[in-house]
């Protein structure tokens, strides 16, 4: 009985190994080409990529083995000056966390384009935050100016009722789906709120793409 | 469940100590369809109802399932087959748990490797196919009883009957719900989906009307078969 047991989780183990051991050069090239595709739809003016890292401690450092963090992507235009970054963060929603990406431009310190990663909202109400286009239309220029010591957002990026947006760093919920638009906007704070400062402080040196 | 059909001669040849005495079955075209339609795993035995119901709500997502317990359903009663005569009756649930679960994991794998949308799309389901009652159904009825050629032809023939179930529900709630098929929108931009198709309901909705179907078609080849043997002129 134990022989027949042992025998079998050898082999079972055996098996998983092998697999793992296959598949897991094509999962992480599959990864890859997912995020990218994603990072160029969300910039689409981009022509080349720099794949960075928001450490625990709080650096920006360039992605690479034994580095881990927040990803954040610098975008480069053709003439290889900065386009825009992508920053990264989570709310929780209806039905589970949304994560989403957003596109942070440095010029006007402004988000300027989103993307829902992940999302379990109801079809048909929460689903709507990535196709509603007024509700897109929050993202297109959502003011993340940092405070005087540059370590926050001078003014937190909040979720407010359908129709009675009236700052730029205010979004105007999908009438009827509220929980899911307030998701997006904790989402967005969270991704500025950590992302920005060290960025800003970074800037110079992403501000072209290396040769 | 009926596994019996056809009786066959392999009484002399029984191996070292077979643990459950069963009738071994030689290959028949019965040995694939049965699973197909006779006793189809979702319309007629009614096994598998979580995955039926939860990940059908696009014809993609069914197909994804479907191959992906096909291709469980095969090798794991495949191996399960070849170690029918070494594993004790005691432990023989244990053993094929861990058999289903290794090969849920490379599927696991697979599916990454394949498509990670189609990996999220399905979410649990694919770890929750270890525990699929269709498996294990098929491991204990049929899989630990039958040599290795009838056992790959029976299961790959309840898979495939697994695969169809789920695509009609799929297909359907897809047309229905979001206007289009395997992703490819049928009816225009104009076209509102009707959404509760796609939302959890709309699975035991369309489920319904499936079952509603086949058992108004079983009725009526039973009333035809009993309303000709009754005229013994139409014999035949």
């Amino acid at each position: 009985m134990l022989r027949t047991l042992g025998g079998i989780a050898t082999i079972s183990g055996l098996l998983v190994v092998l697999a793992d051991q296959l598949t897991a050069p094509m999962i992480a090239e599959k990864q890859r080409i997912l995020t990218e595709r994603l990072v160029f739809q969300l910039v689409p003016n981009a022509a080349a990529k720099r794949d960075f890292m928001i450490t625990a401690e709080g650096r920006l450092e360039a992605a690479g083995e034994g580095v881990t963090g927040d990803p954040v992507y610098a975008t480069y235009r053709a003439d290889g000056r900065l386009e825009a970054l992508t920053i990264t963060g989570e709310g929780s929603g209806y039905a589970g966390p949304v994560r989403v990406m957003f596109a942070y431009d440095p010029d006007c310190a402004c988000i300027v384009g989103s993307k829902v990663l992940k999302s379990n909202e109801t079809p048909g109400f929460g689903d709507k935050l990535g196709t509603d286009p007024d509700f897109l239309k929050n993202f297109e220029a959502l003011d993340t100016t940092l405070d005087a010591d540059g370590r926050a957002l001078a003014n937190p990026i909040v979720t407010v009722k359908h129709g009675t947006k009236t700052a730029p760093w205010q979004i105007d919920a999908i009438s009827g789906a509220t929980i899911s638009s307030r998701a997006m906007g904790k989402a967005a704070n969270a991704a500025a709120q950590r992302a920005v400062p060290i960025i800003q402080r970074e800037l110079a040196n992403l501000l072209s793409q290396p040769k | 469940m009926a596994e019996s059909s056809t009786p066959t001669s392999s009484a002399g040849k029984s191996g070292p100590a077979p643990i459950l005495f069963d009738r071994e079955e030689n290959l028949t075209a019965d040995t694939f369809l049965r699973g197909l339609w006779k006793e189809n795993p979702v319309f007629v035995t009614m096994l598998g109802m979580c995955p039926t119901l939860a990940v059908t709500n696009s014809a993609i997502n069914a197909l994804g399932m479907g191959l992906s317990t096909t291709f469980v359903l095969v090798v794991s009663g495949a191996l399960i087959s070849l170690l029918r005569n070494w594993i004790p009756k005691q432990v023989r649930i244990a053993s094929y748990i861990v058999i289903i679960a290794t090969f849920v994991t490379i599927v696991d794998y697979l599916i990454q490797a394949v498509s990670l949308e189609l990996y999220a799309a399905l979410g649990a389901f694919i770890q929750l196919i270890v525990v699929n009652c269709i498996i294990l159904g098929r491991a204990e009825a049929y899989a630990s009883k039958q040599r290795l050629v009838p056992t790959l032809v029976n299961s790959l023939g309840t898979g495939l009957g697994f695969t169809l179930a789920l695509l009609s529900l799929g297909t359907v709630r897809e047309i229905l719900g979001n206007g289009s098929i395997l992703g490819i929108p049928l009816f225009g931009s104009d076209f509102q989906g009707w959404l509760v198709m796609i939302l959890p309901p709309g699975g035991f909705f369309v489920l319904g009307a499936w079952m509603m179907l086949f058992n108004w078609l079983r009725l009526r080849k039973e009333r035809r078969t009993a309303a000709s043997s009754g005229v013994t002129a139409h014999a035949g």
